[in-house]
């Protein structure tokens, strides 16, 4: 039984991730009509943000919470501004060439400095330890993570869902020349809608630092199989993508326990039966 | 929604002529490789690699469907061709039947699921299908993991023709590439050709004209994974080897770069893209990880400023097709 936990644990955690990458794809997708391949890039760029911000100028982990994700965002705000603006119009495939090529970049850059092995990242002192919980011991950062993380999911949410910003965005996702005519700045609003989700993808770069190494092809794979929770959820509600990406990372997870051989293929089985059984995703909105 | 390419040229008997007239061209200049030193099996990979591009172009091209993962094609007709030919130690064309049956079962039935959802969903699904596959082969004995499939006999084709010969092996890629090539030509200029580029210009009005825009993507699916597996099975003759750097994203994203680089859409442009990547991997070899860089910035600049590809701005300045 500890071993179910423990990988139930580990689910909880990848889930994590799943979630706020999708969840950053999916806001992403909805403003820019974009869907970012450079994302798992930019995880592994907000891992490797935390690392020099220790390893260089001493900055703690709960600072690079704060800071990686904001030097992270501004640069894909740059990226927006210099590139994707370009590609409002086009068809869809542009985007996903274009942010093929930045992840193409990014992640080979730090191959050349880094080699493909991996840098490690200390728990903070705070988190290290566990805690016996009777049933299960409980390694506290990787409770933290998972804690934290749906924290921030929701977060999101609600800022999208409930604040009158989020309204803003919504009404821009949905129809942008009338909110233009508002008077809102909706170029602007779409740049920052850009650095809402790559500081996300930023900020599980970071939770996901100590616990799996700081490499250069840390997002590449991850990417995939986000690709592959987004397609099972669609993209078309914020809770869903949250819900999805947990739920898809405690299956995994209990793979992990019954059946190993199948723990890296389970999601894409699962994307396989959704698209049989409901083919338009589990929210059920075509694109 | 603008369109990929702007063939909007009508096909008329002077298109048709001019690009009989580059066919020809090509296929003397490809056939005359022994005769000028230029080194053989570099040549071989790039047509392996053309013949790929050719089929994922006939897809996104003219279907508008971007796959992001033709290296599923790819890599299980090499596996099955290896195998054939080193287990089952069958015949060099023998083997190459069972690379293209394997390529054609596979794609019917990852056209069958992703066949179901439209633009962006397509291409991630494509690419899930493929790591899928990739961890299949990762784990299956048959594969022999991150070794691969090693120490191919080349044996004689049809009891004739030895293989093991490099100029013998290169007309034998050659002829097996011009028929591929000839192949889609054929296809896209034929009423199914056309059907498709009108879905891909506009999918609700071909609906309403009464053409049925699923089954017509779903045998365009068909067709270029079939294809792309005859592409992967010539190459288990020229690599003598079968692994998994053929079946990762990573090929499936240099398919779309070559053919991206020649011109989406362009019947000529994925040969020139083929042979312009697989020169500058070969001449930047030494380079490490750059060239992944460079492929990355290749990718942006063509995006951003060059969409219609080497071929397609030719054939756009000139005003013809090619």
């Amino acid at each position: 039984m500890q071993a179910l936990y423990a990988q139930l644990l580990v689910g909880l955690i990848n889930g994590s991730f799943y979630a706020l990458l999708s969840l950053g794809l999916a806001v992403i997708f909805g403003m820019l009509n974009i869907i970012n391949f450079a994302h798992g890039a930019l995880y592994m760029m907000g891992a490797f943000v935390a690392y020099f911000l220790l390893s260089l100028g001493g900055i703690n982990y709960w600072w690079a919470l704060l800071i990686a994700p904001v030097i992270v965002g501004i640069f894909g705000m740059i990226l927006e501004r210099t590139m994707l603006q370009w590609l409002t119009g086009l068809d869809h495939l542009y985007g996903l060439l274009l942010t093929f090529g930045i992840a193409l970049i990014v992640q080979g850059v730090f191959q050349n400095y880094f080699g493909s092995s991996g840098l490690p990242y200390a728990i903070p002192d705070q988190l290290k330890g566990g805690m016996n919980l009777g049933f299960m011991f409980l390694p506290i950062y990787r409770g933290w993570v998972v804690v934290f993380s749906l924290v921030v999911c929701l977060a999101t949410w609600f800022l999208i869902e409930k604040t009158q910003l989020g309204a803003y965005l919504r009404a821009a996702t949905e129809n942008p020349t009338l909110v233009r005519a508002f008077g809102i700045n909706v170029p602007r609003m779409i740049t920052l809608t850009y650095g809402l989700g790559v500081g996300l993808a930023a900020l599980a770069g970071v939770l996901s630092a100590p616990i799996n190494q700081v490499r250069p092809l840390m997002g590449a794979d991850l990417i995939i199989v986000v690709f592959a929770v987004v397609v099972i959820g669609g993209m078309g509600s914020i809770m869903g993508s949250i819900i999805t990406g947990f739920a898809l990372g405690v299956i995994e997870g209990l793979t992990k326990y019954f059946y190993p051989e199948a723990s890296n293929t389970v999601v894409f089985v699962l994307m396989v039966l959704v698209l049989l059984v409901k083919p338009t995703g589990l929210t059920g909105r075509a694109a | 929604m603008t369109t990929l390419t702007d063939d909007t040229l009508p096909v008329t008997p002077r298109a048709m002529r001019d690009e009989m007239i580059a066919f020809v061209v090509m296929a003397l200049l490809l056939a005359s490789v022994p005769f000028t030193g230029v080194y053989p099996f570099f040549v071989m990979q790039a047509l392996c690699f053309a013949l790929l591009a050719c089929a994922f172009n006939l897809l996104v091209g003219y279907g508008g469907l971007l796959s992001f993962g033709h290296a599923m094609f790819l890599g299980t007709a090499g596996y099955c061709c290896a195998h054939a030919l080193k287990v089952w130690a069958l015949p060099p064309e023998l083997g190459i039947l069972v690379g293209i049956a394997a390529a054609f079962v596979l794609s019917i039935i990852t056209g069958y699921i992703s066949i179901r959802r439209q633009g962006i969903y397509f291409s991630m699904i494509t690419l899930a299908l493929s790591q899928l596959l990739y961890f299949i082969y990762l784990q299956a004995p048959f594969t022999h993991g991150e070794d691969g499939i090693q120490g191919i006999p080349q044996g004689r084709m049809f009891g004739v023709f030895d293989l093991s010969k490099p100029t013998v092996l290169y007309y034998v890629v050659l002829v097996g590439f011009l028929a591929g090539f000839l192949l889609i030509y054929r296809i896209i200029n034929s009423p199914f050709g056309e059907v498709l580029k009108s879905i891909r210009e506009n999918e609700q009005r071909a609906i309403s004209l009464g053409y049925r825009t699923d089954q017509y993507k779903f045998l365009a699916f068909v067709l270029s994974g079939t294809l792309a597996g005859f592409a992967g099975a010539l190459k288990v003759f020229v690599a003598q080897n079968a692994s998994l750097t053929d079946v990762h994203w990573s090929m499936s994203g240099e398919v779309v770069l070559m053919t991206l680089v020649g011109g989406l859409g362009t019947i000529f442009g994925p040969v020139v893209g083929a042979f312009a990547i697989i020169a500058m991997q070969q001449y930047l070899a030494g380079f490490g990880q750059w060239v992944t860089v460079i492929q990355g910035s290749i990718f942006v600049v063509c995006v951003l400023t060059f969409r219609r590809g080497v071929i397609g701005e030719i054939a756009h300045y000139f005003r013809r097709s090619l």
